[in-house]
């Protein structure tokens, strides 16, 4: 522990770039129908923001900014999000994922709303995912 | 078109998604009897979905289904044939069969607080089991297999003794390999035939089939198929992970997990190429066969000189994965017949002998069960006995029960090829299963001595389950025709003559 109070400067740059890999972690999620990207990268990034955060501050720092209760929350929301979009595309009338459906007169529009909520879930489930695997890790062997 | 013509339509991807779906909501809501329900509840959805699915593809023939409106060979195809839809009804018939009696097994075995991860986890694979078989697309395939696969590791994991994590590890890291050699054979092939989809594949692998490339794809993928399968010399991690698993985890492991790599080195060896080509010139069936022959003569052995009972029904396993394999290589439509329907038969037995044992074990406590523990079961818990004697004649092959109908079809077949050493092979592992089962049944019967052990019956829902699948088990020695009739049908598609076979 005090090891940890002695590094200022650690402390300091962390808490200058953890905004930036958060915000880098949203471009790369939502700018990932553009450009490279997409969920599985954002979600990584965004978990890596945590990690750096619990690395430097502590677990306990870490848990109370994004508690595992929201994890345990997170993860299945996610893939739900993933399932669901291919249900609503069912329901309106589409095979499973087929995002053209989304919108009824413009199914370039339809497509770019669908790839959106699904890489959002995906980007959702794997960035609790890894912070959760981070808290499984870096609690053992306290009890 | 009507709202349930349309939703007709959707089923070949519904039957996936409603696991998918279910899975995260088993997460969410966490209470262990409202999950293990809605466990219950989707999976014999799925079983529903397969057998209005079975009753369209088995008059009318392959159903295809563009996932997300792509059309195949480009987007990803759902191709469900008669031997597709018979997997699919075998999977999703014994893991309804199994979770119906899973609740207070699964209660007593597992911490509360982990038991909704737990049903999450074999939705998953039940998901993955149901998505592999489905698919018509290499990729795809290949991605179904890894959440098949790393659902059952984390099953396996949660069993009791810490063993069990070292057996999980240990199945995670082959099963690994196994799966990245599926992952190269399938980019073998796409660099070989620039397609993922398996039926284009066929139609655009016999001019490059000469290609060293075509054929290390083919080693890649039986190699791998066989590790998952847990073929003889790749078998070392299946009777850990078989006896450390959860009791009910271990019935829906034997019931699932191998049965569906069997399908999937039937896609591969029959869906994409072909055993019967001459071309080939690659002594495949022979290799095997072979090793077919040693699974069933070794594993049998080894099931003989076991003491731990679920450990003697995993090397049983062993054995009858010789069976399934053994037919398949034969390269003909009675010897694939043979294994399909000895994938419904052993799915059916084995699952209902390792329901009987956590049923033992539900009233013994304990994680693992002797022999020498059987002590005076045929007193305490007659009907579970009974269940236990019913499953080990399916093992050996007793007229009247559905290993005898399947174990007749791989005969007829032997025969029927002309391969006479393979017979006697199939006889001697017959007679080395009637050891190993006696061995349980004296076990059973035994007297418990000057010990006096107080037992009484299972649970309802654990007798159930154990019931139904016996039930099954002779139902389908007893009226044997219409089985053979389906999987000599499935057979029949894989194997009728395709355009562009080379000889």
């Amino acid at each position: 522990m005090k090891l940890r109070e002695e590094q200022t400067i650690l402390r300091i740059v962390s808490k200058l770039l953890l905004p930036f890999i958060l915000l880098f972690a949203l471009y790369v999620q939502f700018h990932g129908d553009y450009g490279p990207g997409g969920g599985f990268q954002a979600g990584v990034i965004f978990a890596t923001g945590i990690v750096l955060y619990g690395l430097v501050f502590g677990l306990e720092a870490a848990e109370t900014a994004l508690p595992p209760r929201w994890l345990q929350v997170l993860m299945p929301l996610g893939l739900l999000l993933y399932a669901g979009v291919g249900v609503a595309n069912i329901l309106l009338g589409g095979e499973y994922l087929n995002y053209n459906t989304l919108d009824a007169h413009d199914p370039v529009h339809g497509q770019h709303l669908g790839i959106l909520l699904v890489e959002l879930g995906v980007g959702i489930t794997v960035a609790a995912v890894m912070v959760s695997v981070f808290y499984a890790f870096s609690d053992r062997g306290k009890d | 078109m009507t709202g349930l013509a349309l939703l007709l339509e959707q089923l070949p991807a519904l039957q996936v998604v409603l696991p998918l779906l279910a899975a995260p909501v088993c997460v969410l809501l966490r209470r262990p009897n409202l999950v293990w329900a809605l466990s219950c509840l989707t999976s014999l959805g799925c079983l529903g979905i397969a057998l209005t699915l079975a009753r369209q593809i088995y008059p009318h023939g392959v159903i295809s289904y563009a996932m997300g409106g792509w059309a195949p060979p480009f987007g990803i195809e759902y191709r469900l044939d008669e031997l597709s839809v018979f997997m699919l009804v075998v999977v999703s018939l014994a893991a309804s069969l199994v979770l119906i009696g899973a609740r207070q097994s699964i209660q007593r075995e597992i911490p509360a607080d982990r038991i909704h991860l737990l049903y999450a986890a074999v939705l998953l694979m039940l998901t993955g089991s149901l998505g592999i078989i489905s698919t018509g697309d290499a990729f795809n395939l290949f991605v179904f297999l890894e959440i098949a696969s790393l659902s059952t590791y984390a099953l396996v994991a949660m069993g009791r003794q810490r063993r069990a994590l070292v057996a999980a590890f240990q199945y995670l890291v082959l099963g690994t390999i196994g799966g990245t050699f599926i992952l190269i054979g399938v980019g073998l092939l796409y660099m070989m035939t620039g397609t993922l989809n398996m039926q284009d594949m066929a139609e655009r692998l016999p001019p490059v089939l000469h290609t060293t490339t075509a054929l290390a794809a083919l080693a890649f993928l039986v190699i791998g198929a066989a590790l998952k399968l847990a073929l003889l010399p790749l078998h070392i991690w299946l009777p850990n992970a078989y006896t450390f698993a959860p009791s009910m985890i271990s019935a829906l492991l034997a019931a699932i997990s191998t049965k569906v790599a069997a399908y999937v080195l039937i896609r591969f060896v029959y869906g994409i190429y072909d055993l019967r080509w001459s071309g080939l010139n690659l002594p495949l069936n022979d290799v095997l066969a072979l090793l077919a022959v040693a699974a069933m003569l070794f594993a049998s052995y080894v099931a003989v000189r076991q003491q731990e009972v679920k450990r003697l029904l995993a090397w049983s396993s062993l054995a009858q994965i010789g069976y399934i394999v053994l037919g398949l290589s034969l390269a003909t439509s009675a010897g694939l017949a043979a294994s399909t329907l000895h994938i419904l038969n052993h799915a059916v037995i084995k699952a209902g002998l390792f329901v009987a044992v956590a049923a033992v074990l539900f009233r013994q406590g304990g994680s693992t069960l002797q022999l020498a523990d059987l002590a005076g079961l045929s007193r305490g818990m007659p009907w579970t006995t009974a269940a236990i004697i019913a499953g080990g004649l399916g093992l050996i092959g007793v007229p009247l029960t559905a290993g005898f109908v399947s174990k007749w079809a791989l005969l007829q077949a032997l025969i029927e090829s002309g391969t006479w050493l393979y017979v006697a092979a199939l006889l001697a592992s017959s007679l080395l299963a009637v050891i190993y089962v006696w061995r349980i049944i004296e076990a059973c019967t035994a007297s418990t001595g000057d010990r006096d052990i107080q037992r009484r019956e299972a649970p309802l829902g654990l007798q159930l389950s154990i019931w139904a699948l016996v039930a099954m088990n002779l139902y389908l020695g007893i009226n044997s025709s219409p089985g053979m009739r389906l999987a000599t049908e499935a057979s029949g598609r894989l194997l009728a003559p395709t355009a562009g076979v080379p000889l």
